[in-house]
């Protein structure tokens, strides 16, 4: 790891500020920066340590469940109102990395994290998103985890992120503070397609922080489930992820939520399968058709494309799951 | 790693070992000794940093330790290299293995992970913090009467992790594979599934799992804890779509 300055941040201005020195990154959990940090993918000239800052807390706003940024995967997990109103939320937070990465890796953190693409961490090998221009060694190498959707001729890599594809299904709104003031991003505008800037993955501009995530009220959100299918049975990303919320009203599904994760360089809604779902009769003939739906548009590569098959069974057991109240998929 | 300057004879691995298999329940010196060796280095003055160091001062086992380091220094790299606290072990160095498993702030985290000098102010517990002067943790005595190792490396980072997952199950904390997320297992009913999901964030490449879930069902209170933790395989549940 190369050396690099430390600063503690006390305030969130403070952090702002110093968020756009050149080199300058921020740092929370670490748990992944410093992993990129270890094999020089990130090389930062100082670390702005933002774990002291006030944005700890989870809490009802008129807007929704409003958590802040600093809060570690496990709280949000364990916190009654996202077990209860949010269960997909929490299972996707307790099906990724293991206890002792989810204890300090934050939420904001998580929002940031970057492509687990083997080509992206291995410098031997040609990465647009760690040197842009440089080329795509996963095009033409071995690409079973790469994506079905949105890919571009520059990078096909996948967002590795559990905990954002429930928050891509329920509609969540990013805080962030920056140079120019705050805003916020709808979640499913804030990580972009590679297209031909594949090294930026998300819509923040620099200097940027991210200060809270917001969970808009969901009914259809109590029967939810999140279905994670990987190489082993833990501790292992996902090939494909599926968050599902259907909301019954008799036998009939009165509203579905419907995204991936393993898909896409950012977690993929199906809103067309949504739709088609509205109205219908909870049967398998209608979550084989939803799922059909979905990966119609999918675009497999050399070695990707049991991906295709595999996606389908998956929305299919979590459209089921889900319908029947949730639980575990 | 830096010699002991302090002159007094460290403990080695082999030779806790040794004591452990043939004095199991005994007394056992290890802590007492390291904690008079971090005692003395905590009475040296503060070294001043070299350009591109900082002074930080850090809480582990209960003392404060002064430390002049650069920032890109871990705390795995900062226990092991600088204080001499050798039971947390370097495996894989990137947080995929579990071997450098330490307690801060009563969480577990993976100490490879963490810059030691955003640690400041927090309570940092080693594996060699948590026996009690010479009584070991029932963490610890579970391991050794289950024969939760082989090599032993994996060891310390299994035994911390242990410690930490009984704390969440009595905390209510709930796993990937809880089936009902408004009820939490209970340590005497924690099942073996469950320890296993919890316990994923440590691998031992020996296969020891069978002893290390039998300690752990042990510390659980659960009795008697299986003679040797069965391989589980979770077929999942079928569901008519």
């Amino acid at each position: 790891m190369k050396n690099f300055a430390y600063v503690r941040a006390s305030s969130v201005k403070e952090a702002v500020q110093q968020g756009s020195n050149p080199g300058a990154l921020f740092i929370a959990g670490g748990t992944n920066l410093v992993d990129r940090m270890k094999v020089f993918l990130d090389e930062p000239a100082q670390l702005i340590d933002i774990t002291r800052l006030e944005m700890t807390q989870i809490e009802q706003t008129g807007a929704g469940l409003r958590i802040g940024a600093l809060v570690s995967n496990t709280a949000v997990a364990d916190h009654p109102d996202v077990r209860r109103n949010y269960p997909m939320l929490s299972r996707a937070i307790l099906l990724g990395a293991s206890q002792q990465i989810r204890n300090v890796a934050t939420v904001g953190g998580n929002l940031l994290q970057r492509t687990r693409c083997p080509y992206y961490y291995d410098n031997a090998f040609a990465c647009n998103k760690r040197v842009p221009g440089s080329g795509c060694a996963a095009l033409t190498g071995i690409n079973r985890i790469h994506a079905l959707f949105g890919a571009s001729d520059q990078c096909i890599a996948v967002h590795p992120s559990d905990m954002c594809v429930p928050l891509a299904a329920l509609d969540a709104i990013v805080e962030v503070e920056g140079p120019q003031g705050k805003r916020q991003i709808p979640f499913t505008e804030f990580h972009r397609l590679p297209g031909d800037t594949p090294q930026r993955d998300s819509n923040l501009e620099p200097g940027e922080l991210i200060t809270a995530v917001v969970l808009p009220p969901a009914s259809f959100a109590k029967s939810s489930v999140y279905l994670k299918l990987r190489d082993r049975a833990s501790y292992a990303f996902a090939l494909v992820s599926v968050a599902a919320a259907v909301e019954m009203a008799g036998n009939q599904i009165k509203t579905a939520r419907l995204a991936m994760g393993g898909m896409a360089h950012k977690p993929w809604r199906f809103v067309e399968a949504e739709t088609f779902l509205s109205g219908k009769s909870a049967t398998a003939e209608t979550f084989q058709q939803a799922a059909k739906i979905a990966l119609q548009g999918a675009k497999p590569l050399a070695h990707n494309s049991f991906k295709v098959e595999l996606a389908q069974r998956a929305i299919r057991r979590a459209l089921a799951v889900s319908a029947k109240g949730g639980g575990v998929a | 790693m830096h010699p002991p300057e302090d002159g007094k004879k460290h403990r080695s691995r082999r030779n806790f070992l040794g004591q452990a298999l043939t004095a199991a329940g005994t007394a056992i010196a290890a802590p007492s000794l390291l904690q008079q060796t971090t005692a003395a280095q905590a009475e040296k003055p503060a070294i001043t940093p070299k350009p591109g160091e900082m002074s930080v001062t850090l809480n582990i086992n209960g003392k404060q330790q002064a430390l002049a380091i650069e920032p890109r220094v871990t705390l795995l790299d900062a226990l092991r290299e600088r204080l001499g606290l050798t039971g947390s072990k370097k495996g894989c160095d990137h947080g995929q293995c579990g071997a450098c498993t330490v307690l801060v702030d009563g969480q577990r985290v993976y100490s490879c992970l963490a810059l030691a000098v955003m640690q400041e102010g927090r309570q940092i517990v080693t594996v060699e913090g948590l026996a009690k002067g010479d009584i070991l943790h029932p963490v610890q005595t579970a391991f050794i009467e289950n024969d939760g190792f082989q090599c032993g490396y994996c060891t310390p980072g299994q035994i911390c992790a242990s410690v930490a997952l009984l704390d969440e199950v009595k905390r209510g904390c709930v796993s990937a594979i809880t089936p009902d997320l408004s009820t939490p297992p209970q340590l005497a009913t924690l099942s073996e599934a469950e320890i296993k999901e919890r316990l994923s964030g440590n691998l031992c490449r020996c296969s020891a799992y069978n002893g290390i879930v039998a300690a752990v069902q042990q510390a659980t209170g659960q009795a008697p804890p299986s003679p040797a933790a069965a391989m589980l395989v979770r077929e999942p549940e079928e569901i008519p779509v």
